[in-house]
């Protein structure tokens, strides 16, 4: 890892992405594989692995138990939350959401979804594409990841043979289509032998294309933020006396989207009035510009009563919509039912009001992907489309135009929980 | 639009900034968990950065095991003085003489898990509904599914298997009368981040993470300081050796590494060239497998 050097630690980028597969796809192993291979893993956890592996009765170092964070998943061998991952080559640092495969587990997908710029979808080459790689995919294509690499992994198990690898492909490309992914790349790996993962594989002389590795290098990091329309979120109200003795009163936040430059027209919502941008500060420096994801602090032009929630907008672009009655489509994340008519509290980005669900509109069948109409019971890990009536305005654009003001989470009112994410269309 | 562009250390840093934001705007009485380490000390950086010019709506706490360095407290107290910011201690000494613990014997005694007790009735006693932490993911692998805002029930309790889905950029820190939460801006940081954080902004720390002679002695294959309170096995012999320490915690518990570096490209230098994890010379993490899961579901940093 020396090839870090301070200079060029500077100019890296990021790339956050997710894991899905089902159980038993080796999702763990190639994780393992990713950290060992790309030298991410340290002596002393490989110490741990080693006697861990003996301690199991298995017979290679079972690189799986590297990412098994609790007691009760390495006893039961099954990963039961969203684990964070970290690696780093000489061109990009990489933060792995890796999160379970099982059926139960939607909601860890949709959580470790939200915020990756690619989805690793993993494929048993014995088995092909299943109902589980469906519902991966799918959910990949509700939350908008721009980029989805489809692993198929246990190569080794099938011959390395390139007929069944292209069969999958086919099969798998079929089914992207009507999803509408548009990127999508595959590899045929090995991640118990390390065949394709960081390593080219020596087997596999057919395949011509890159390593997962390079792959993830490649990825063209497309950034949730779009450089176009101007959102900032007033985050918190900072007020203090400078040292020069005058009163300062910024609005902090954090660019959402778009470009904001000092002297530039705004609109602050929900009162609609107009002015301008005076200052942009982070900290002693003063900036000219902020730009998403930057979090910053503004002062406006005129004094104006603006409080947590509202929304600073650059009018000169896209117009923001506004409505109390938001259809969306939605992942219910709780045990306890959802609650037509029920109230729950609502926070859109930084903005907290009450909402009550209105209308269920349809029920997504995760199998088939068809629309139920008439099943208005919504359990842990359904999906579904609802309009919500809020006793506040919303100021949002569609999740398609903006994943932070496009999106939403409902929590319940009793327990405090998270119950429902929505995406508003 | 190759100008709109900050580099992943930025982004780690406007994330945390948010964080911080938002535990402001979602407590009422928020502390932030100091220990003198480096992370602590990125985290009072980040803080003065979010709310400036404004003052730290944090105040600072330290559980203090009473096996400190003393460079940890003379370090502390200039900190405190230069933010005006109130501090608590909280005393792993006074957890222990008023019967709430007790001290454990031997030569591997150390008093990390008393700490979790004094720090549970330090939050309580000062009713803080929030306390901030600089744990990061990367250190350890109960920590890896540790979320952002994390929920604690009424005993200061982690329960892991049942924790908050975290979407987008949306944190939930709603909860009921006596429970609190802990908050883990640096989450998505690693060691080298933090490192080269330190190095851009230019941050103060403790004499301890440079080079310095000192007595030391091997045990089990760490070198560990010498210090009135240590027991040594007769067979451990005290030497004095160059060292510095990667991580700063309880004596007791901090392994300190043979090394030469005496700035922070240096240091940045060893890091990047080491193989063994920061927490691998940390004593309170190889007491089991689990160890560091046990400690926090009870409440630990």
């Amino acid at each position: 890892m020396s090839e870090f050097s301070t200079k060029g630690y500077l100019d890296m980028e990021l790339l956050r992405f997710t894991t899905a597969g089902s159980v038993d796809d080796g999702k763990s192993t190639l994780i393992g594989r990713l950290l060992y291979d790309s030298k991410s893993i340290f002596e002393d956890q490989l110490e741990s692995v080693q006697r861990a592996s003996v301690k199991k009765g298995s017979e290679y170092l079972d690189l799986a138990l590297l990412t098994d964070g609790l007691r009760s998943e390495r006893e039961q061998g099954i990963t039961i939350d969203v684990a964070y991952r970290y690696f780093a080559t000489p061109k990009r640092k990489f933060i792995i959401a890796d999160t379970p495969g099982h059926i139960q587990y939607t909601r860890n997908m949709v959580t470790g979804a939200s915020t990756a710029n690619a989805a690793l979808i993993l494929i048993d080459a014995r088995k092909g594409v299943i109902e589980q790689t469906l519902r991966h995919s799918y959910i990949a294509s509700l939350l908008q990841i721009p980029h989805l690499i489809v692993c198929v992994n246990k190569m080794d198990l099938v011959d390395y043979s390139q007929e069944k690898y292209n069969e999958i492909v086919a099969d798998y490309l079929g089914f992207a289509n009507k999803l509408g992914i548009k990127d999508c790349q595959f590899v045929p790996i090995s991640a118990l032998k390390g065949d394709n993962v960081v390593i080219e594989s020596k087997v596999m002389d057919w395949y011509n294309g890159d390593t997962l590795l390079s792959t993830l290098e490649k990825t063209p990091i497309i950034r949730d933020y779009n450089h176009n329309h101007g959102r900032f979120p007033v985050q918190y109200i900072l007020r203090s006396e400078l040292d020069n003795h005058t009163n300062y009163k910024g609005y902090a936040g954090k660019a959402v989207a778009g470009i904001f430059e000092k002297g530039d027209e705004v609109k602050v919502y929900p009162s609609k009035i107009t002015t301008k941008i005076q200052s942009i500060h982070f900290h002693k420096d003063e900036m000219t510009t902020a730009f998403a994801p930057m979090s910053v602090s503004m002062t406006l032009d005129d004094d104006l009563d603006i409080h947590r929630g509202d929304i600073i907008v650059k009018e000169n672009n896209n117009n923001i919509k506004e409505g109390k009655n938001v259809e969306m489509m939605m992942c219910w994340m709780n045990e306890k039912p959802m609650l037509l008519n029920g109230n729950y509290t609502v926070r859109h980005n930084v903005k907290e009001t009450t909402c009550s669900i209105k209308d269920i509109i349809y029920k997504v069948n995760i199998n088939t992907f068809e629309k139920d109409l008439k099943d208005k019971i919504i359990k842990l890990n359904d999906i579904v489309k609802v309009e919500i009536a809020t006793k506040d305005t919303l100021f949002y654009d569609s999740y398609n135009d903006n994943h932070h003001t496009g999106s939403l989470i409902l929590i319940d009112e009793e327990t405090n929980e998270t119950v429902g994410v929505g995406m508003i269309i | 639009m190759e100008q709109y562009k900050i580099n992943h250390l930025r982004e780690l840093e406007s994330e945390a900034v948010y964080i911080m934001r938002e535990v402001a705007s979602q407590f009422d009485n928020m502390s932030l968990l100091f220990s003198g380490g480096k992370d602590s000390i990125v985290m009072v950086h980040l803080a003065e950065k979010a709310f400036y010019p404004a003052k730290i709506p944090f105040t600072l706490v330290h559980i203090d095991t009473g096996h400190n360095f003393d460079e940890t407290i003379v370090f502390r107290d200039k900190l405190v003085e230069r933010l005006g910011s109130k501090l608590v201690v909280g005393s792993v000494q006074k957890s222990i003489d008023e019967g709430k613990v007790s001290e454990e014997t031997g030569y591997y005694a150390s008093r990390n898990i008393a700490q979790t007790t004094t720090l549970l009735s330090a939050l309580e006693e000062n009713n803080f509904d929030v306390a901030l932490g600089g744990g990061r993911r990367d250190e350890e692998k109960a920590r890896a599914k540790e979320r952002f805002f994390s929920h604690r029930d009424e005993f200061g309790q982690w329960d892991p298997k049942n924790q908050r889905p975290e979407l987008w950029n949306i944190y939930n820190g709603k909860k009921n009368k006596g429970e609190h939460f802990r908050v883990f801006p640096l989450s998505n940081w690693t060691e080298m981040d933090v490192w080269q954080y330190i190095f851009m902004e230019n941050i103060d720390i403790p004499s301890l993470y440079y080079t310095h002679e000192r007595d030391v002695f091997l045990r089990d294959g760490v070198y560990i300081a010498v210090a009135p309170f240590m027991k040594l096995k007769p067979i451990e012999k005290v030497e004095r050796l160059k060292v510095r320490c990667r991580t700063i915690g309880d004596i007791t518990n901090t392994g300190l590494t043979l090394s030469t570096a005496n700035n922070l490209e240096d240091i940045i230098k060893e890091i990047a060239a080491t193989r063994v994890t920061e927490r691998g010379d940390r004593a309170d993490d190889k007491r089991s497998e689990s160890a560091m899961e046990d400690r926090k579901k009870e409440g630990y940093f």
